[in-house]
């Protein structure tokens, strides 16, 4: 119930939201923010009272939806989910206060929209059934079109079909994927859509679910549907556009949240599912056993040499989460315990971090209206507290020791350095690359010559320095204290670990 | 098989009665009325409408336990399927009639004829729903395209409008001579136009070697020429975006709609009663074929729809794709196991419901549209979002829906539909019918693009009629819903074929 509540209310608010006047903008604000801080105080209490010591899933609610085709409201939260979902919440209100002031028009259907958007993230990771995962997966992609689209910059529209063109081309592969999941799972009137009776069937020996040629297929369709969304290479070219066009609200819970979608999907669905398809891609023979780890390298590496290259500090941005959510796919592709929870907390932390440093490029995007990286120079002086915050940002996003983005892709480097010894070591050139770029731009930027067009720039406001606190604080937090995360989702890790470990033994 | 005799099931066929006698009233009370006064005549119409439909109700609740009766020595035959459709196709010719009542292209004095006429096609479709006959199959046909000619030419004065007509007619003439010969040869093969007969004779006559199977695929062909000109299947599509073009918008959406769901209905009875036994259907590897027809028809339809800037032509070749999408369930029909001919069937019949609504009411936009902008161009919905927005709105989820996201109603159209035809194993023809679904957001999105993203150099805002938001409600909300509720799917099983 209360799960249910935290998913729908958002959706009240739109509701709420569109029947307010259009005039009364600051009223449409208030309730919007409202009606995200609501969501926010719910995943808090959930993710307190959240009993740590088993992995099952817990507060799950099962209502039948469509019978004719066994289709169940089926909702509920695991160590993974629940984690995600305190991300997805705490982004909302940050984003709509991120919005208050830059928004121009149609702040209304803005807002509207942007809590549709949330609605659609929060049920998507709450999701237990694979027919409400695959709408709430959906439910995202149209808000995110005309957030893009009507409120982005000049090139928005062809952001926008892109974003959309891609993510809908690989959402159909994961549509035939899903119904032939479905299909195979029983005879006629047994057949389901329950992901975790699913998970049990594909487990059980002589089942047709568990069929490897089955899995495998299965596995890819599946696999491109996420890979789009990741993004993995070479499935990634709508992204930078898509961050470089959206306004810095929507980059952020692209980034935050749209991203870790394509992943926990993995997880949830690739691997948790699919054994003998994921240990086809990472534990087969030649080429294909490699095969996943080896998209994670390219990402990371690919990503940070174009990051590297760029001189718009939003794209910047995007490639380097490129490169970042690289380590995720490294992490899982190792399978192991300290793989797989180094890959996990990489994408919470990537959250964080990317919703830092897209609110941060906001933030100066605002005040300069452009963004070019050159174009800067000595912000030091004039913005000391903005600089102060970036350089944290930066800091942890490249991996600096004692804060959170280290221990990420420490511990995913860490297990894929058991199984893949050369991909592992080619791929810490990612970092070293990070390294370079992150430093390369805060000297271009904040360093040097204060350029006179910007002596008047103002520093940083109270409003967007309470969007950045949080943040803030959770890196350092999970910095020093990464437990504090991973203690959520480690029983939920051993189980999967377990569902993939059990296969390998028998082999 | 038990027939009743003619006196017998005039009862039975009481809303077709209905409609006659309300086409002949229509007429006389045009004759009775002043010009300015022609919104009586639609009026009556509705009326007519709403006593076939109360006919329809009685009839069927009438039919008792044996569920189905063959009329007029079993010419037609009255069971679910065909009250499903005839609700469906009833439903469409009012949702037309009220269109017409807004549109503002139509000729005033012309309307008393256009209404009679909208009745009269409308009874037609009926027959085509229930006929069991060869020969009252073509006569059903024929009475709907006859009366669709001229409902196409309709605007008078205008040439598109002429020229429309003349194409209908020219393709219709050939495709309907086709079929006829088609039609033939089945009868010359069996020996019989009953439909039922035929099914228990061709594997007779196959197995006793009086016919090849060459000759079964030939008559299949030219009967496949008239059916697919009627439901615009590829290659007997070419006339429907020019006929589309140029009809009024009012009749574009009823020949999109409820001339397909009629050609549909009509498919699927003559194949599974005709053809019911899966031997013949399999010696001439009919599904096959069909899911060839099924696959270019979307593919075709939507490739041809992407330059599109006319947007009632646009939704003409999107009506063609979303033809090849209902053929999917259609490829079915040649499947060995009953069962999934039956979700096959109900597949489409579900679809069938989910268009009426998504498609007609994105054609009731492009009348307001052309009444306001006095536009069919893209460019005339530029800035909708601020000019109407509630009008802007409601197409964004008609198009939604067409394109198949969730969670408007054309998504789990979509859904089952693809479903179905996984099951039968047709996963490549399921592949391309999602390829397709993503290559159509490109030119559904072209319109969403201009509504929300760019802006008109006029201004103004439309003003719409509180009648006008009513009957758009009628067709968003289930758009919403349709999708979201079980009771449309085990319904959309009740209603299929026995």
């Amino acid at each position: 119930m209360l799960l249910s509540l935290m998913i729908f209310v958002p959706l009240l608010g739109m509701i709420v939201v569109l029947l307010l006047p259009r005039e009364s903008e600051e009223l449409i604000k208030r309730v919007t923010l409202l009606f995200t801080l609501i969501p926010l105080v719910l995943a808090v209490v959930l993710f307190i009272s959240y009993d740590r010591s088993t992995a099952g899933t817990q507060y799950f609610v099962s209502v039948p939806w469509i019978e004719t085709f066994n289709i169940n409201y089926h909702i509920g939260i695991d160590g993974l989910s629940v984690t995600l979902i305190l991300l997805t919440a705490l982004l909302g209100p940050i984003c709509v206060l991120a919005s208050w002031r830059n928004i121009e028009k149609g702040i209304k259907a803005y807002m509207a929209l942007f809590l549709l958007l949330e609605t659609g993230m929060l049920g998507f990771f709450a999701a237990l059934d694979l027919f409400l995962f695959f709408v709430f997966f959906e439910l995202t992609l149209l808000p995110m079109y005309f957030l893009i689209g009507v409120w982005g910059g000049p090139r928005r529209e062809y952001a926008a079909i892109k974003f959309f063109l891609y993510t809908l081309f690989g959402s159909v592969l994961m549509l035939v994927a899903m119904i032939a999941v479905y299909l195979n799972s029983g005879v006629p009137g047994e057949r389901t859509f329950d992901i975790p009776t699913l998970i049990t069937l594909a487990g059980t020996e002589g089942h047709a679910l568990a069929d490897p040629g089955f899995q495998i297929w299965v596995f890819l369709g599946f696999f491109i549907g996420f890979a789009v969304k990741v993004p993995i290479f070479p499935f990634h070219t709508w992204l930078p556009d898509a961050h470089v066009e959206a306004p810095t609200a929507i980059s952020v819970i692209l980034a935050g949240v749209l991203l870790k979608m394509g992943t926990y999907g993995l997880v949830r669905i690739n691997m948790a599912m699919f054994p003998e398809g994921i240990d086809f891609f990472t534990n087969g023979v030649g080429f294909w056993g490699n095969s996943l780890a080896l998209l994670g390298f390219i990402n990371i590496v690919y990503g940070s040499f174009c990051a590297l290259a760029q001189t718009d500090f939003k794209k910047l941005v995007a490639y380097s989460s490129i490169g970042h959510m690289g380590f995720v796919i490294l992490g899982l592709a190792a399978r192991n315990e300290t793989g797989v929870t180094g890959a996990i907390l990489q994408m919470f932390n990537h959250g964080v971090i990317s919703a830092m440093l897209f609110l941060l490029v906001g933030v100066l995007y605002d005040r300069a209206h452009h963004r070019e990286i050159n174009g800067f120079g000595g912000l030091g002086n004039r913005m000391p507290i903005y600089t102060g915050i970036t350089t944290l940002a930066f800091m942890a996003s490249l991996g600096l020791p004692g804060l959170s983005g280290f221990v990420g892709e420490a511990l995913s480097l860490l297990g894929a350095f058991a199984k893949f010894q050369v991909l592992t070591i080619l791929s810490t050139i990612g970092i070293v690359v990070g390294a370079a770029y992150f430093l390369w731009t805060l000297q271009r930027v904040f360093l040097g010559q204060l350029n006179p067009k910007y002596e008047d720039l103002p520093e940083i406001n109270g409003r967007e320095i309470l969007t950045l606190v949080p943040l803030g604080v959770l890196t350092i937090v999970l910095g020093i204290w990464p437990h504090f995360a991973i203690e959520m989702f480690s029983e939920s890790v051993t189980k999967l670990t377990e569902i993939m470990g059990t296969l390998q033994a028998s082999l | 098989m038990d027939y009743l005799e003619n006196i017998e099931s005039l009862a039975y066929f009481s809303p077709e009665i209905v409609l006659v006698v309300f086409a002949a009233a229509v007429i006389i009370l045009d004759l009775l009325v002043k010009n300015r006064e022609s919104e009586k005549v639609a009026y009556l119409s509705l009326v007519g409408l709403g006593c076939a439909l109360v006919a329809i109700i009685v009839t069927h609740s009438s039919l008792g336990t044996d569920e189905s009766k063959n009329l007029f020595w079993g010419m037609i035959r009255l069971d679910g399927f065909a009250v499903f459709f005839k609700v469906l196709l009833l439903l469409a010719t009012a949702a037309t009639i009220l269109f017409s009542l807004r549109s503002e292209e139509l000729d005033a004095r012309l309307k008393g004829e256009y209404y009679a006429l909208l009745l009269a096609v409308t009874f037609g479709m009926f027959l085509m729903a229930s006929s069991t006959n060869l020969l009252m199959i073509f006569i059903s046909l024929e009475t709907v395209s006859l009366t669709s000619y001229i409902l196409a030419g309709f605007l008078t004065h205008s040439p598109r409008s002429s020229e429309a007509a003349f194409k209908y007619i020219t393709y219709g003439a050939v495709a309907s001579g086709t079929m006829l010969f088609g039609l033939s040869l089945i009868y010359g093969m069996t020996g019989t136009g009953d439909l039922a007969a035929i099914g228990q004779q061709l594997p007779i006559v196959l197995a006793e070697g009086q016919v090849t199977t060459l000759g079964i695929l030939i008559a299949i062909t030219f009967i496949l020429a008239g059916i697919g000109y009627k439901i615009a299947s590829v290659p007997f599509h070419m006339w429907s975006p020019d006929v589309y073009e140029g009809a009024p918008i009012p009749i574009t959406a009823f020949l999109s709609v409820a001339s397909k769901a009629a050609g549909f209905a009509l498919f699927l009875r003559f194949f599974f009663s005709g053809f019911g036994n899966s031997e013949v259907m399999q010696s001439i590897d009919l599904g096959l074929l069909l899911a060839i027809v099924s696959a270019l028809t979307m593919t075709i339809g939507n490739l041809a729809a992407l330059p599109q800037r006319n947007v009632k032509r646009l939704l003409a070749y999107s009506s063609i794709a979303h033809g090849g999408y209902l053929l999917m369930g259609g490829v079915l029909l040649a499947n060995s196991d009953p069962d999934i001919v039956n979700k096959g069937i109900s597949a489409i019949i579900f679809y069938l419901v989910v268009y009426f609504f998504m498609n007609l009411g994105a054609f009731y936009v492009v009348v307001l549209i052309a009444n306001e902008a006095g536009s069919e161009m893209i460019e005339g919905y530029r800035g909708l979002s601020s000019r109407a927005p509630l009008v802007a709105g409601a197409m964004a989820i008609f198009l939604a829906s067409l394109i198949g996201i969730p969670i408007f109603a054309g998504f789990f159209g979509k859904w089952v539909l693809f479903t179905a035809v996984i099951e039968g194993n047709l996963y490549w023809l399921a592949f391309v019918g999602l390829l397709n679904s993503v290559v159509s957001l490109y030119y559904y999105a072209r319109i969403l693009k201009a509504m929300y993203f760019e802006s008109a150099e006029d201004t103004e805002s439309f003003s719409f009629s509180k009648g006008t938001f009513a009957l758009l409600s009628v067709f968003v909300v289930p758009t919403l819903l349709i999708g979201l509720l079980n009771i449309f799917y085990s319904l959309s099983e009740k209603f299929t074929l026995q």
